[in-house]
C-alpha cells in the first residue's frame, strides 16, 4: 500500500514533465526550462501557450473521469459504470455532431453544444427515472441512461450520415476525444465548472462508502440515501459534461482508474478519489503525450489510444489479482 | 432507551390488504423480543416501520417518546444498529473497513477517524470474536464469520437498541447457536434486543418474549410457551406441528410429516 502511494506521488510530477516535453517539435530538457520560466524565451510559446495548457487540461479531466467513475460505481454499485454509462456521452455527441454539421462562426460553438446535450441527456434520464416511480434507483437509471443514448446515438448516426466527407471526419475523431484544441480558456472555463462538483464528491466519501453497501445498509448506517444520491448523479454529470465539452469522450480512463487503485490501494472513498484523481489525471497526460508522438505529423484520438494501452495493462492488473 | 411501536399498520401502493395491521411491541433494555411468522406475514415491513422507513398508514413508533420519523437518520443511527437480512457484496473492504463503517453516524464528512473510532472498532471486533479476521476481505469469508462482521458493525455504532432481521439464514446449526449466544450476551449487557426470525425453537430458548405475526396482524404475544402452542402453531403456518418441552422448559417445536399424528405428550428429553 506505501509502496502504490509512493508510486503515485513519483507518477504525478513524471507525467507533468513528460507531458510537456512530448510533442511535434522535440525540445531539449534546457529549452523546456527556458520556456517555462522566461517568457520572451524561444520556446516560451510551445511551451507556455500550447503545452502548459494541454497538460493540465489533460491532467485535470483525466482525474475528474476517473473520480466520476468511482463515484458512479458506488452509487450504480455496479464495477462496468463509467462517466458515460448514463446516456451523456449520446447527449454529449449529439449536441457535437450536431454543431459542426451547422458548421457555425462562433469557435465555442462544439463544446457548448456538447455540454447542452450532456445536460439534455441527464435530464432525460433523470426525469425518465421519475416517471418510472423510483426516483434515482440505479436499476432504472441504468435502463434509462441505456435508452437516451441508444436514441441519442441513432439520430447522431443519421446526422453523420447526411453529412460531407471533411465533416464526417471531424465529428468522429471529436467523438474519440482528444486535447488539440486545449488553451488558457478552456483550462479556465473547465476549472470553473469542475471546482464544485469535485469538491462536492470529495466531501461525499464516506456517504459513496455507505452507498457502495446498498441502499438499505446504508439507512441503517445513518446516511440520508435520497439527498446522497442526488447530490453525487448531479456533481457526477456537470463534472463529465464539463469534460465532454473541452475534449470530447474520452473513455477508459473513468472506468479502469478507480478498479486499479481499489485492488492496489484502497476501496475507501476517502482515499480512493484524491487516489483515483492523481492517477487518472497522470496517466491521461502520458497517454496525450503518446497521441502527439507515436505519428509526429498526426495527433491520434486520446480515447483510442486511452483504450489502446489500457486494456493489455488492466488485463496484466486482473491477472495478477485473480490467480 | 425503548423502542415503542403502537398500532402500526402499512399498507404498500395498490395492495389489496395492509401489510401490517394494528402491530404493537415494545423493544425494552436488556429483554430480548423474537418476531416470528410465517414468509410474507410482514416481520421485515413490521422493522422497516418501527424504525420510520416506510410511510404508516396509522399508528406511532416512538424511540424514547419521540416518533422515529422525528428523528434525523445519522442520529437514529447513533442509537439503534441493524442487520438487515440480506447485504451482498460488490466492492469487498477488509474486516475492519466494514467494521469501522458503524463509527460514520458519529463522524462528520470531513472528521477523521480518531482513537475512540479505533477503540469502538477493536471493541466490536473482540465482542463478537473475529479479531483474528481483522484483515481478511469480506468476500473470503464463511456465511456464519460474514454474519458476525456485520453484528459487530452494527455494535461499532454503540447502540443502545440492536435489531437483527433474519440473522442466521442459511447458517448452519454451529453458526446459528454462535451468533443467538452473542445477541444474547449483548442484551445481558443492557442493550434492547429485536430479532426477526423463522427459528422457532431458537426464539423459544433465546427470547424473553416472542410476536407471532400472520397476515400482518399479531396472533400471539407473550412468554415463548405462551406463543409456541401446537394449536396455534398449526393454524398460523398451516402444517400440523408438535410441540414437546425442553429441560429448561422452553418449548421446542417439531413439525410432523403427513399422515404423522402428534404423540398425546411430548417424547422424552
Amino acid at each position: 500500500m506505501r509502496r502504490s502511494g509512493l508510486v503515485l506521488v513519483l507518477l504525478v510530477p513524471l507525467s507533468l514533465a513528460v507531458g510537456l516535453w512530448a510533442g511535434p517539435v522535440t525540445l531539449s530538457p534546457r529549452e523546456l526550462w527556458d520556456g517555462l520560466v522566461h517568457p520572451y524565451a524561444e520556446s516560451a510559446a510551445i511551451v507556455r501557450d500550447l503545452r502548459v495548457p494541454r497538460v493540465l487540461l489533460a491532467f485535470l479531466v483525466g482525474g475528474s473521469l476517473s473520480v466520476v467513475g468511482a463515484s458512479l460505481q458506488a452509487l450504480l454499485r455496479n464495477p462496468l459504470a463509467d462517466p458515460y454509462l448514463l446516456g451523456l456521452s449520446g447527449g454529449a455527441g449529439l449536441g457535437a455532431v450536431i454543431a459542426i454539421a451547422l458548421n457555425p462562426n462562433w469557435p465555442w460553438a462544439v463544446p457548448a453544444a456538447a455540454f447542452a446535450g450532456a445536460a439534455g441527456a441527464v435530464a432525460l434520464v433523470y426525469r425518465l427515472s421519475v416517471v418510472a416511480g423510483r426516483r434515482l434507483d440505479p436499476r432504472v437509471l441504468l435502463l434509462a441512461g441505456v435508452i437516451v443514448g441508444s436514441f441519442a446515438g441513432a439520430i447522431m448516426t443519421t446526422v453523420v450520415s447526411l453529412s460531407d466527407a471533411a465533416e464526417l471526419r471531424r465529428a468522429f475523431l471529436w467523438l474519440l476525444g482528444g486535447f488539440g484544441g486545449a488553451s488558457w480558456s478552456a483550462l479556465l472555463i473547465f476549472c470553473a465548472y469542475a471546482a464544485a462538483p469535485l469538491l462536492v464528491l470529495l466531501l461525499s466519501s464516506r456517504a459513496l462508502d455507505l452507498l457502495a453497501l446498498g441502499e438499505e445498509s446504508a439507512k441503517h448506517l445513518g446516511a440520508d440515501v435520497e439527498r446522497n444520491k442526488r447530490v453525487v448523479y448531479i456533481a457526477t454529470s456537470l463534472l463529465t459534461a464539463a469534460s465532454v465539452a473541452v475534449c470530447g469522450i474520452v473513455g477508459f480512463v473513468g472506468l479502469v482508474v478507480p478498479h486499479a487503485v481499489r485492488r492496489l490501494w484502497t476501496p475507501m472513498h476517502r482515499e480512493l478519489l484524491p487516489a483515483v484523481f492523481f492517477l487518472g489525471g497522470a496517466l491521461l497526460v502520458l497517454t496525450d503525450g503518446l497521441t502527439r508522438t507515436i505519428a509526429r505529423t498526426l495527433e491520434l484520438p486520446v480515447g483510442a489510444v486511452t483504450a489502446i494501452v489500457g486494456v493489455p495493462l488492466f488485463a496484466l492488473l486482473l491477472r495478477r489479482n485473480y490467480t | 432507551m425503548n423502542l415503542t411501536a403502537n398500532d402500526l399498520a402499512v399498507r404498500y401502493p395498490g395492495a389489496p390488504a395492509p401489510a401490517l395491521d394494528g402491530v404493537s411491541l415494545q423493544v425494552e433494555p436488556g429483554r430480548l423480543l423474537a418476531v416470528v411468522g410465517p414468509n410474507g406475514s410482514g416481520k421485515t415491513t413490521l422493522v422497516n416501520a418501527i424504525l420510520g422507513l416506510v410511510p404508516l398508514e396509522r399508528g406511532t413508533a416512538r424511540l424514547d417518546e419521540k416518533p422515529v420519523t422525528e428523528w434525523r437518520r445519522g442520529s437514529l443511527a447513533k442509537v439503534v444498529g441493524v442487520v438487515a437480512q440480506r447485504e451482498e457484496v460488490v466492492f469487498p473492504l477488509t474486516v475492519t473497513q466494514t467494521v469501522m463503517l458503524g463509527r460514520y453516524p458519529h463522524l462528520g464528512p470531513l472528521a477523521p477517524i480518531g482513537f475512540h473510532d479505533r477503540e469502538a472498532t477493536l471493541r466490536a471486533l473482540r465482542r463478537c470474536d473475529i479479531e483474528p479476521l481483522a484483515e481478511r476481505r469480506v468476500d473470503t469469508l464463511s456465511g456464519g464469520e460474514w454474519q458476525r462482521v456485520r453484528v459487530a458493525r452494527a455494535l461499532a455504532q454503540q447502540p443502545r437498541i440492536l435489531v437483527l432481521d433474519e440473522p442466521t439464514a442459511s447458517l448452519d446449526v454451529r453458526h446459528e447457536m454462535e451468533l443467538f449466544e452473542l445477541v444474547r450476551t449483548l442484551v445481558a449487557d443492557g442493550l434492547a434486543g429485536l430479532v426477526i426470525t423463522h427459528e422457532l425453537n431458537l426464539a423459544a430458548r433465546f427470547a424473553d418474549r416472542i410476536v407471532l405475526l400472520n397476515r400482518g396482524k399479531v396472533v400471539a404475544d407473550g412468554a415463548p410457551v405462551e406463543v409456541l402452542r401446537r394449536e396455534i402453531l398449526t393454524d398460523v403456518f398451516a402444517w400440523p406441528v408438535a410441540v414437546t418441552t425442553w429441560s429448561d422448559g422452553s418449548p421446542q417445536v417439531i413439525p410432523l410429516r403427513v399422515g404423522e399424528t402428534p404423540p398425546a405428550q411430548g417424547p422424552a428429553r
